[in-house]
C-alpha cells in the first residue's frame, strides 16, 4: 500500500460481493433445476386465483417439486396474511 | 481407449479455443494421438488459434454429411505428427450437425486408437455446444473469476449432470474439471477479483489448472502458435501444469502469488 492511498478513494472489497451475489443466485437456479418448466405458470395463475379471496403477496406462494424414490411430490405453500388483511368480497358491505 | 474430452463454458470470450488448442497440444507433447475438433458451426476459429488456417480443405460437415473420408479432413499439425485439427464448417445452416453424425465421427477416431479427442465447443447453450458436450467422458468447465461466467458455469454443469449420453445411459457421471483461466493474482489480493477458493466454493468441482492473465495469449494467437508452445510465457506453463494433471501427474499450483512490488511501487502505489 503506498503513503499516498488515502489521497485515492477506497473502492470497497468488490470481490466479496461478487462471491455473495453468485452463492445466493446459484442456489436458487440449483433449485429450480430438473423442475418441469410449467411452474412459474402453474405458480401465477394460482397466485392469480388466491388474489380474488386474499390480499397475499407475490412471494407469498412457494413451490417446489421434491424428488422421492422414484416419484416425484409437488409441494404448495402459501403464506396467508394476518387476520383483517382478508380482500373482502366486492358485493360485501364495508366494515 | 479414446477418452473424448469437452471444453465447455456456457460464456463466450473466456478462452474454450485457447484452451481446447493448448490442452490438444499439451497431450500431443505427451506422445499421446489427439485430435481437437471445432463444433462452433458458422463461427470456425480453433484453425486459426492452431495455425493452420490456410490449410483446411474439408471440415466437420463435409465428413458428416459423407462428401469426404475423415482421414481426407483432418489436418495434420505441422509441430507434432500425432495432432490433428478438425475444422468447424463455416455454413450458416444451423442444422449441419446431428447427434447421429457426430457419433458416427468419434466412432471412427475410436477405430482409428486416438488417445484423446478435445471437443471444442461453442458459447451458449445451443445445438452446437450440446452436441460438442453430449458424448463427453470428461468435460473442462473454462471459467473466468466473474459473476457472469461462473453463472453460466453452474448452467453447464447442471447440463452435463443430465443432458449426455452418460447421463441418460446411467453410465456414471462426465469427470468434471474446472479451468480458471485470466486469472490475475493482484487483483484478487487486492480484492478486486475473485479468487480460485471463491470460485471453486461455488461451484464445487475439483480444480484442473489455473492461467493466468498473460500477454501471451494474444501473441500466441497472433501468430497461430497455441500458447502451451511458448515456454517464456506463465500461461503456457500453467497449461503445461493443466494437462500433466489431466494426465494423473500431480503438479503445485503456480502463478498464484502477485509479483512482489519495488520500492518505488510501494510508495506511490500502483
Amino acid at each position: 500500500m503506498g503513503i499516498f492511498d488515502f489521497l485515492r478513494a477506497r473502492p470497497k472489497n468488490t470481490a466479496s460481493v461478487a462471491k455473495e451475489r453468485l452463492r445466493i443466485i446459484v442456489a436458487q437456479e440449483r433449485g429450480a433445476r430438473g423442475a418441469p418448466d410449467y411452474l412459474p405458470l402453474l405458480r401465477r395463475e394460482i397466485l392469480e386465483v388466491i388474489k380474488k379471496y386474499v390480499n397475499v403477496d407475490p412471494d407469498a406462494v412457494l413451490i417446489n417439486v421434491e424428488r422421492d424414490g422414484d416419484h416425484e411430490v409437488l409441494e404448495l405453500s402459501v403464506a396467508l396474511p394476518e387476520k383483517g388483511h382478508e380482500i373482502t368480497p366486492p358485493p360485501a358491505s364495508n366494515s | 481407449m479414446t477418452e473424448i474430452i469437452v471444453v465447455t463454458s456456457g460464456k463466450g470470450g473466456v478462452g474454450k479455443t485457447t484452451s481446447s488448442a493448448s490442452i490438444a497440444v499439451g497431450l500431443a507433447k505427451h506422445g499421446k494421438k489427439v485430435a481437437v475438433i471445432d463444433f462452433d458451426v458458422g463461427l470456425r476459429n480453433l484453425d486459426l488459434i492452431m495455425g493452420c488456417e490456410r490449410r483446411v480443405v474439408y471440415d466437420f460437415v463435409n465428413v458428416i454429411h459423407g462428401e469426404c473420408t475423415l482421414k481426407q479432413a483432418l489436418i495434420k499439425d505441422k509441430r507434432y505428427e500425432t495432432l490433428f485439427v478438425l475444422a468447424a464448417s463455416q455454413t450458416r445452416d444451423k442444422d449441419a450437425l446431428t447427434k447421429e453424425g457426430v457419433e458416427r465421427v468419434l466412432e471412427e477416431f475410436k477405430t482409428e486408437a486416438f488417445d484423446f479427442v478435445v471437443c471444442d465447443s461453442p458459447a451458449g447453450i445451443e445445438k452446437g455446444a450440446f452436441l460438442a458436450m453430449y458424448f463427453a467422458d470428461r468435460a473442462i468447465v473454462v471459467v473466468n473469476p466473474e459473476v457472469s461466467s461462473v453463472r453460466d458455469s453452474d448452467r453447464i454443469l447442471g447440463l452435463l449432470s443430465s443432458k449426455t449420453r452418460r447421463a441418460e445411459l446411467g453410465e456414471g457421471k462426465v469427470q468434471e474439471h474446472l479451468l480458471l483461466t485470466r486469472y490475475n493474482p493482484a487483483r484478487v489480493q487486492n480484492g478486486d477479483m475473485m479468487s480460485l477458493a471463491d470460485v471453486q466454493e461455488i461451484l464445487g468441482i475439483n480444480v484442473l489448472g489455473v492461467i493466468p492473465e498473460s500477454e501471451g495469449v494474444l501473441a500466441a494467437s497472433n501468430s497461430g502458435v497455441p500458447v502451451i508452445l511458448d515456454e517464456g510465457s506463465n500461461a503456457g506453463l500453467a497449461y503445461e501444469d493443466a494437462v500433466a494433471r489431466l494426465l494423473g501427474q500431480e503438479r503445485p499450483m503456480r502463478f498464484m502469488d502477485a509479483p512482489k512490488k519495488g520500492l518505488m511501487s510501494r510508495l506511490f502505489g500502483g
